[in-house]
């Protein structure tokens, strides 16, 4: 049934905007195609400059590997490669868990302040980057917590555990749950059925998740530069630090790698996500 | 463990977390709402209470109850730092509704094999580092930037524009940087609309202008609404952008909240700043919601 309704909905595709005139197609055409090149042309200019001879970071002098090979002589930014790794890794860990923890609980119990909670839930995602990142701050100063890689970790779980959240449940809305009452039919318990067939039908929702959650993690400039201490730099306070100090071609290099991991990492999570079941707008 | 012991049966445990779906429900809970409502809630709640607080003359927080700091909105000053970011944040979300509307138009025509990759393609740099993306608009837009060595070098220009350190830059940064959440709700608007509906109005002779802004448009209306208040308000909140591309007279309400904390060090006036600015954010937030995004 859907085929059909599939291949209707792609006939009446077909013939959208054939009414229109020429002109007017053209210009949707055209805005198209700009907006796209729009969105990647300062990626690309960032990328080919970072493989610049030249110390001038935009005069083109030749192809050359250098300010690549100087980033890995550069102690400081691999200690904030380490770093970032750390909280990442870390944050992405404890988020995913609890994050699949409470989207079980959300979709599929009934509890007192289930509404507030779900608020709270929300609230992370909402609020404005600097409004979090002045309140944690405020918070670990009052409570007298020295600033490390671990303040900075406690703030990346109160945001990623939201964003973990969104997409478990957005799995477990289409969760077929006579697949549940089959294992326990036969004879499986909670624990088993959890394990051998909640746990399995859900993994392409947690790991797209935890990619989620590691690629933010990896990104944030704002929350980390408020809850960072001394000697808990990461790769975006490093890049931050250099370019408020001066454009070098080490920014490029450094910025191209970041952004050429990131995308591998989306790819990676969109391909899960589709796996899952989950559209592309579902990440949105 | 003690009520363990007293049972001998093997799953004792898990038989009264079985009985008693309560404490399953508490058991998912627990680590997420202890996280969030030690490490957010509570963190939101000292901000409110600072934000009626006095800052004393070392910088340290005074315990005395007022509404001073929100009284100091009305100084001029502030206000005019209010009404820029307005201003900036209202112009980045026309000039994105304005690139993002047919953009979305275009891929919502597409077949969907199309569809798919070009909202693939739109989605991962949203999802790229920002910081980044911003720094890449520094090597474009600066004084020895890339337009303005071209344009000197092809003797089109014998001075740099005035592209960088000003609203300019950051209004180019904010929309590149957001304009992409603008294009996904008006997709979703558009690829549902009944085209039926544009024929009928053409078959009774309404032209293209018409049939666009009198049946398109106002079906749409909802993705756009949606996609507008998904651009306003992290440019609304911005921090990064204009920090890095704007200068030292393009000031948003982001810095200032950083500058409170980290360098006047007027604590209680930053948290009323911030708390404002949380208050705007969840304002718009509820419309977004109203308007039925999530049905979209």
């Amino acid at each position: 049934m859907s085929t059909l309704v599939q291949e209707r909905k792609h006939t009446r595709v077909a013939r959208r905007g054939s009414r229109l005139g020429r002109g007017l197609r053209a210009l949707i055409t055209g805005s198209g195609i700009l907006g796209f090149l729009f969105l990647y042309i300062p990626i690309l200019i960032l990328i080919i400059f970072s493989f610049n001879a030249s110390r001038f970071v935009t005069t083109w002098s030749g192809f050359s590997l250098r300010w690549y090979g100087e980033l890995f002589q550069d102690d400081a930014m691999m200690l904030a490669l380490r770093n970032s790794l750390v909280v990442a890794v870390v944050s992405t860990l404890i988020s995913t868990v609890f994050g699949t923890l409470v989207s079980l609980a959300m979709e599929r119990h009934r509890f007192f302040g289930k509404l507030a909670f779900d608020a709270l839930l929300y609230l992370p995602i909402i609020i404005p980057d600097i409004a979090m990142a002045v309140m944690l701050l405020l918070f670990f100063v009052m409570s007298k917590i020295t600033l490390s890689l671990t303040t900075i970790i406690i703030s990346h779980v109160a945001f990623n555990i939201s964003f973990v959240a969104i997409v478990v449940r957005a799995r477990l809305v289409g969760f077929d749950r006579s697949l549940e009452d089959a294992a326990q039919d036969l004879g499986a318990n909670e624990i088993q059925t959890f394990w051998y067939v909640t746990l399995p039908l859900l993994m392409p929702a947690i790991l797209g998740g935890a990619l989620l959650a590691f690629t933010l993690s990896l990104d944030d400039f704002v929350i980390t530069f408020f809850t960072a201490g001394v000697g808990s730099t990461t790769l975006p306070l490093r890049i931050y630090s250099m370019v408020k100090l001066g454009i070098t071609p080490e920014i490029n290099a450094i910025s191209a790698l970041m952004l050429m991991t990131s995308m591998t990492l989306l790819m990676l999570s969109v391909i899960l996500q589709r796996k899952g079941g989950g559209s592309v707008a579902d990440i949105a | 463990m003690t009520a363990n012991s007293s049972t001998p049966e093997k799953h004792s445990l898990l038989d009264v977390i079985r009985r008693r779906p309560g404490i399953q429900v508490f058991l998912l809970i627990f680590p997420s709402l202890f996280w969030l409502v030690l490490f957010f809630a509570i963190p939101l709640i000292i901000v409110f209470v600072y934000s009626f607080l006095k800052r004393g003359p070392y910088g340290q927080v005074v315990w005395d109850f007022n509404l001073n700091n929100y009284a100091r909105f009305f100084d001029p000053l502030y206000l005019k730092i209010f009404a820029r970011s307005f201003k900036i944040a209202g112009i980045t979300t026309v000039l994105s509704l304005l690139l993002g509307y047919p953009m979305a138009y275009w891929i919502a025509t597409r077949t969907p094999k199309w569809r798919n990759i070009l909202l693939l393609l739109l989605m991962i740099p949203y999802w790229t580092n920002f910081l980044v993306r911003t720094y890449a608009w520094i090597l474009i837009l600066r004084d020895s930037g890339l337009i303005n060595s071209l344009l000197m070098g092809w003797g089109l220009i014998a001075e740099p524009l005035p592209l960088f350190g000003n609203d300019f830059a950051i209004i180019v940064g904010l929309v590149y940087g957001w304009f992409p959440s603008v294009v996904l709700p008006c997709y979703a608007a558009i690829e549902r609309l009944d085209f039926s509906l544009v024929e009928a109005a053409q078959d009774l002779y309404a032209n293209e202008a018409r049939a666009f802004f009198r049946v398109i448009f106002p079906i749409t209306l909802p993705g756009v609404i949606a996609g507008s208040i998904l651009v306003f308000i992290p440019s609304l909140g911005a921090y990064v952008t204009p920090d890095l591309l704007g200068g030292a007279k393009s000031v948003m309400i982001g810095n200032v909240i950083q500058s409170q904390f980290l360098s006047v060090r007027d604590i209680p006036f930053g948290s009323a700043f911030s708390f404002v600015l949380m208050v705007i954010m969840l304002g718009a937030t509820l419309i977004y919601f109203r308007v039925g995004a999530r049905t979209l």
